[in-house]
């Protein structure tokens, strides 16, 4: 599954944005921690908006915070605001064949997993997920210290 | 034959409690199931706790969740898993086969406290990796397992219809 660059910019600025939903961020402020234009987040964010996921914050240092469920709201959801992956693609090359129905099933397969697995996975799932990688690279670089240290390095 | 739990007996703010099931939770424990399922599943039930409310109680663990409101008593969820080893090559692990909290009791933290009861188990045991399987369109248990840090494991289940 290839995903467009708006839907992981959305999933980016959604989990900046709902890590603390007091805060508010700007674009440029988004933008810059991911290496990424203003202008493209800024369609973005106003698609985010739309769906009432964050909501722009006016006056001297505004920007945008979150609005949403982060505990209802899945990655598929945010996914589709940008691009149309509930369904196959339209018949390609050698689909009418019965190699490519077979292949076709294959493929389907795959994309079924992708969806039930985006599905799955809320944007408060992903604030754990980081904050479990997070911490086991906090233990892994304590312990690459303590094993530094006993060998005298 | 010790068969307590390393969980706390002691109800959760005096609400809840995680213990082992026991031949009296069976019945809420069927109907429970019933009442999600849609099927009642009575043979299949009675065999599960013949099998995993008694038997090797070290590796195996069939815990119910308890609410209590004065002297009334209620299931209101249950969790069953076992230590497999070597199933398809795999190193021992804890696997959950059945997981289930009352829909009028959901989000008060009951599936999580089953979860976690069970995990100390494995734990105790020696475990060190826990699996489960859930249906696909099953959003609701998929998301569940997400949220507590479940991921996708090294395996692929795989089926064919025998026609």
């Amino acid at each position: 599954m290839k995903l467009q660059i708006a839907s992981r910019l959305a999933v980016y600025a959604l989990i900046e944005l709902a890590a603390d939903p007091e805060r508010q961020l700007s674009v440029a402020e988004i933008g810059d921690r991911y290496g990424i234009s203003a202008h493209h987040l800024a369609k973005v964010m106003s698609t985010l908006g739309r769906a009432n996921l964050v909501r722009s914050v006016r006056g001297a240092g505004g920007g945008y915070k979150f609005c949403g469920n982060a505990r209802r709201t899945t990655l598929l959801d945010v996914i589709s605001m940008f691009e149309n992956i509930s369904e196959s693609e339209p018949d390609t090359v050698g689909d009418r064949t019965e190699a490519g129905a077979a292949f076709r099933q294959v493929l389907d397969e795959i994309d079924d997993i992708a969806r039930a697995t985006l599905g799955s996975i809320t944007i408060a799932t992903m604030l754990k997920l980081i904050a479990r990688r997070r911490q086991a690279g906090a233990q892994s670089a304590e312990a690459a210290e303590q094993f530094a240290a006993g060998i005298g390095v | 034959m010790d068969h307590s739990t390393k969980t706390a007996e002691k109800p959760d703010a005096g609400r809840f409690a995680i213990r082992r099931a026991r031949a009296g939770d069976i019945a809420a424990v069927i109907a429970l199931d019933e009442r999600v399922t849609g099927i009642a599943k009575p043979g299949y039930w009675s065999d599960v706790f013949e099998r995993y409310g008694d038997r090797r109680p070290e590796e195996r663990f069939f815990l119910v969740a308890e609410s209590k409101a004065g002297r009334e008593t209620r299931v209101v969820g249950y969790i069953v898993g076992e230590v497999r080893a070597w199933e398809f090559g795999s190193a021992p692990c804890g696997w959950v086969f059945a997981f289930s909290v009352d829909p009028d009791t959901r989000l008060q933290g009951i599936g999580e406290r089953l979860l976690d009861a069970i995990s100390k188990e494995f734990q105790g045991a020696g475990i060190r990796t826990m699996r489960t399987m859930v249906p696909r369109e099953n959003s609701l248990h998929m998301a569940f397992f997400r949220s507590e840090g479940m991921m996708a494991g090294p395996y692929i289940q795989l089926e064919k219809d025998l026609d």
